[in-house]
Order: C-alpha cells, then structure tokens, then sequence
C-alpha cells in the first residue's frame, strides 16, 4: 500500500490516543525523549515524555539542546542514537551450549519472542538507514535471525523533517527531509496561528487500522500546504552537502589519497562515528562461560572497524595506522557498500560529524579527496 | 532460525607438525550439507570460541576433517581436543575452488605450509578422475622439513610432478631448498590452457600468482584462497571485508583478477 490514502490531521490529543493505542495494544513504544542533556531515543509510555518544545543545535564535535518557543515536539534532528540501538541492539546473546557430564554438547539458539516495537519520530533519514540494515541484514543469503524477528514486527512512524540542523546533508546523501517509503503512519508536525498539529499520511494497511483507532480528520488544505511548506524549505536549509559527483567512483579512485594521512593526523579512531552512525552494522562476538565449565554462551556487540582487532589475524592486524581504518571506514561508507549490498550506506543524517570528539566532518573530507583527485572522478 | 552450530565428534586427531594437526569429525546426529572443496566450516571449541576453517577432507558420508595449527585461543583449543571430544560446526560457507571448471585442462596446484589443507580435497578429486583432467601437479613449500604436512601423500599421489620445497632445510634434506615460484616452473603445465590453485601466506600468493600470470596463465584462471578475521561467515560482522570483497560470502576462494588490485594495497 502506497501514500495514495487520503492524508488526515490530529491533534496533540490525537498523538496522545495514538501512543495508548499502541501501549494498550501490547507494543513496545520507543520515541525521542530528553534525558541527560540529549534527546535520546527510549521507551515512551505517554506522548507526554516527547521533547515538546526542544530543539538542538549541531556543530562538528557539538550538540546542544535549546529551548523552542514554538513547543514543536519533532523540531529537532537526529541525536546519539540511532534506531539500531533497538533493531540491531548493542549486546545480544546468539546461542548457548551445555555439555553432559558424557562430553556430548546441546546447542540452543536464542529465539525468544522479541518486543513489538512502535518507533515513534523516525526520520526519513533514519528511514533509508532502516531499509540499509535491511539489505545488509536480511537482504542476503543469510538473514541474522534475531534483527528480522524485531524488524518484521516492528512498525514504523515517521516524522517528517522541518528543522534540519547544521550538521545534516540528507539532499546531498540522496535523501531529503520528506519520508520516502517504508513507514507505516508518516507525520508532519504543524505549528501555527492554527495550533499545534500533525498532518499524517498513511504507508501500510496497519498504520490504516492504527489511524483510525485515534481521533482525527481529513486533511484541511492550510494544514497540507503548511506540511509541505515547511518539508520544501527544510530541502533548502540543509546545513552540508556531500559534493555533487560520483561518490562511489571518487573513493575508488582514493586508495592512495594523501588526503587519509591529514584526517588520520586528527582521527582519534575512537569509533564513535560507527556507534552513533545509523547504519553502521558490523559487530564481533565472544565466548562467555559461567563457572561450572559446561555452560558457554555465544554473544554478539558492535564492533568499529576503528578498533585495532578488527582486522586481527594470527600475525597481527591487516588495518594497523589509523589512516588505513578511517579509509575502509569512509570508503566502505561511501564506496564499497554499494558493491556489497547495493547502495550507499550514508544517509546524510550527520551524526558521525556532531558526535566526533574531534569534529572531522564527512563531507569536509569527501570534498578534500575530490578536489585532491581532481577531475577524472567527476560525474 | 538463527544458525546455530551442530555437533561433530572428532573420530580422529592426527598430528602433523608440532603445531598443526588434523581432527577427522563425524557428526554424531544430522550432517551439515556437503562441502565442496575450497569452503569452510565455523568451528567452535566449547568455551574458547569459533574460528573459519576450510575443509581438508570430504566424505561422501558426511564426515569431514579440518586441518589446524595452533595460532590462538581457539585454534590452541583444537589442536588440544582428543578423539570423542565434540565440537560444534557451522557451514558450509563460501566459494569452494570449482575443480570442475578446470575439466580438460592441466591443473597445476600451489601450496605454502597449512594453505595446503584447503588444497588436499581439490587434489584428491582431481586425482580420483584422471581421464577427466590434463596433467596435475602439486608444488608445496613449508618453513622447514618439519613443517611439511601429508608428506606420505605426497610421495605416494600419482601426480604429473611433485615439488616439495623447504625455506630452512635440516641435515637429512635431500630436495628443493627455496621458495615455491623457485620449484613450480619445472610442473608440466600448460600456461595458456591450465587452471592454478594457490594457498598459502598471502606474501607467498602474491608472489605465486604474480609469477604464474607473468608465464601467461589468464588471471582469472589463477584461483587463491584468501584469509581475513571472521566472526560471523554470514556476510553481516562486516570483519573479512577486502575493499569490496566480503571474503566469507565472495570468498574466500576468488580469481586472482578480482584478488590483485586488492592485495596491492597496503592495509586494504
């Protein structure tokens, strides 16, 4: 089912009905909230824990709340965290084994039934980084089991983009801040002289039930053309912009790039950028034993390409300088991706730039390899 | 479902070397599917953890034995099991050499220390079918005599030529003292027509490979066995990537077409 339902209207106690509707439906709800000087991503119980009247305020290596008059719920672009901390969560057990007193080994896969979650305020943004998992995840041969039991059961609620901030490129990611598909309820947050309100389109026949569970109304044409307004000037307001050429072909061409020696000079390869980095999927597992000896357990986390044992073999690291790990890093990002699994794996969504501890902007780079290398990459 | 490992008792260990040595497994309930030679099987040593390895044995009955030297946690683990010891296995995984699309031609094999256990089922196959093959010839190296593995087999296999050649000899050596590219050129092969099969370090692979596209053998037609960190095998750890190769689902046997511009970048 496509946007070809008519578009509806609710209210602030529209919103409210719409999260107890889904608590009261058993789903797990996770929407933006404020805690600890940050809008985090955390299960909400009530619309009532939504960042009303908070907005943010990025800059390379900086994030801060500011206080908004407006009251806008979903005036504020991406935090910390990434909608994976949920799909593709930091820490998971994959299996277990027991061993008889006989030596004989039982393996037990780890299929527990996992939360339905409603993810509340996605952005388009992080709505192209989802369908990225997806392809990387489920999309191949192989599917990681415990991702595509949360991700079939999950529905998705997105909010349209309004407040770009100054570290965002999404346009020039080929995105932009209007939800492309895969949602299942999309909203735009409206404030005006009019009040304060959320035009809603409808992606899947579930967001059709779920819609008309809330109070709502057809659309009114000021409220569509405010929605859309704001969406078209956010377009414009794009605080970076990655350069207009071929990506995939420039970071080819970038192996031998001097440009890697200058950003490995100021790289601290702490990794954040893969933590906060909604696409980032790589993890590493480990053995975990308890005490008596016969019981093991198989857990996966995330893992950074940045981190020295990424690369371990028994000799030692195949990516050893920091200039070779922020290059499979980027070129990966931006190159690569799209010959493993068919696209970018870059969204625009310019957390890697906010949440560096030394402010190292992706598209500041991507626009040094370009002029460095010059013409024969261009488009 | 997520793919959890099954159980395969180790029938037999085998010593090779002082580090190495072969585990022949069974499973002690339902097989894994069949590998082909060249792919390999997550191997999980109860508590210790889980290391790719590549089948150095097929059997049409569901066994199959892993070649292993002690390098580690895991691998340590292995060599250290004994027969009855269970061990818990994944696969199969990856490319396997493709032997077959060799059929007609010489087949000329490469092997440096360990790398040659993924080789052991390619050569048995090529051997079990003569008529179905050109001239087959096996060229290994090691470190030293000591580090030789299946040198019976080597000695008793009715190849076209076999090359055995030490870095390091002791004072009963009689053969080749160097390194393989040294040895390999004297092997009845057909450059413009042959399919190669190369394992081993990746300095030994480049060099092999390199000499033998220099004698005129297609790149694509020069087959290497390639090694990166591993932890999943299923294409989602994101650890074996090789510029854009994922070793674990487009390897880790690949061309040397598609390996060459790959390895010549430092730290890729």
């Amino acid at each position: 089912m496509t946007v070809s339902a008519p578009c509806a209207v609710i209210d602030k106690e529209g919103l409210d009905a719409l999260v107890a509707a889904l608590v009261a439906e058993g789903r797990t709800v996770v929407g933006p909230t404020v805690r600890d000087g940050a809008i985090v991503l955390a299960e909400l119980t009530s619309a009532d824990r939504l960042p009303y009247g908070w907005g943010v305020e990025l800059d390379a290596g900086r994030y801060r709340l500011v206080p908004r008059a407006d009251g806008a719920a979903f005036a504020h672009s991406s935090g910390p965290q990434s909608w994976k901390s949920f799909l593709h969560p930091a820490r998971e057990r994959l299996w277990s084994a027991d061993r008889t007193p006989q030596g004989d080994l039982s393996f037990t896969a780890d299929d527990a039934e996992p939360p339905s979650y409603a993810f509340l305020g996605v952005r388009p943004c992080d709505l192209r980084a989802i369908a990225i998992q997806d392809r990387v995840l489920t999309g191949g041969r192989f599917e990681d089991s415990g991702y595509g039991r949360r991700r079939r059961r999950a529905l998705l609620i997105a909010a349209e983009c309004t407040e770009p901030g100054a570290t965002c490129f999404c346009v020039s990611a080929g995105g932009g801040p209007a939800a492309g598909p895969g949602y299942d309820l999309a909203l735009t947050e409206v404030v005006d002289g009019y009040g304060h309100r959320f035009l809603v389109r409808v992606g899947s026949e579930e967001g059709a039930r779920l819609l008309a569970e809330v109070p709502h109304r057809s659309a009114d044409q000021v409220t569509e053309a405010a929605a859309c307004g704001a969406v078209d000037a956010a377009r414009g307001r794009m605080g970076r912009a990655l350069p207009t050429v071929d990506l995939r072909t420039l970071l080819g061409a970038s192996l031998a790039a001097e440009r890697w020696d200058d950003v490995a000079a100021r790289c601290l390869t702490c990794g954040n950028c893969t933590m906060v980095c909604p696409t980032c999927f790589c993890t590493t597992t480990e053995e975990v034993t308890d005490l008596t000896g016969d019981h093991t357990e198989r857990w996966q986390r995330w893992d950074s390409c940045f981190d020295l044992d990424f690369s371990s073999l028994h000799e030692g690291p195949v990516r050893s300088s920091g200039r070779s790990r922020y290059r499979q890093w980027l070129t990966h990002k931006l190159g690569t991706w799209h010959d493993q699994f068919g696209s970018s794996g870059c969204v625009g969504c310019g957390r890697c730039i906010a949440w560096c501890p030394a402010g190292i902007d992706i598209t500041e780079e991507v626009a040094a390899l370009h002029t460095e290398l010059g013409a024969e990459t261009e488009r | 479902m997520t793919a959890v490992p099954v159980p395969y008792r180790v029938v037999e260990r085998r010593r090779e070397t002082a580090d190495s040595v072969t585990l022949r497994l069974e499973p002690v309930g339902d097989a894994l599917a069949e590998f082909a030679p060249g792919q390999f099987a997550m191997v999980h040593c109860f508590g210790r953890g889980e290391i790719p390895l590549s089948v150095s044995s097929v059997q049409a009955t569901g066994g199959l034995a892993h070649t292993v030297r002690g390098v580690g946690a895991v691998s340590d683990g292995l060599c250290e099991t004994r027969a009855g010891d269970v061990l818990g296995l994944r696969g199969p995984y990856g490319t396997g050499w493709e032997l077959e699309r060799a059929r007609g031609r010489d087949v000329l094999v490469v092997a440096g220390g360990i790398g040659f256990a993924p080789l052991r089922p390619l050569i048995l196959r090529a051997l079990a079918e003569p008529e179905a093959y050109g001239r087959v010839s096996v060229v290994v190296g090691a470190r030293t005599p000591a580090d030789l593995i299946s040198r019976e087999e080597l000695e008793r296999w009715r190849t076209a030529y076999t090359g055995v050649t030490v870095d390091w000899p002791d004072t009963a050596w009689r053969g080749d003292v160097g390194v393989v590219t040294q040895v390999m050129g004297r092997a009845p092969f057909d450059p413009g027509d042959g399919w190669a099969f190369v394992c081993g370090p990746e300095p030994m692979i480049r060099a092999t490979a390199r000499d033998l596209a220099h004698l005129g053998v297609p790149p694509e037609r020069i087959r290497v066995s390639l090694e990166r960190n591993m932890r999943c095998a299923t294409g989602h750890c994101g650890h074996c990537q090789l510029g854009p190769v994922l070793v674990c689902r487009d390897g880790p046997v690949v061309g040397w077409d598609m390996a060459e511009p790959l390895l010549s970048v430092r730290e890729l």
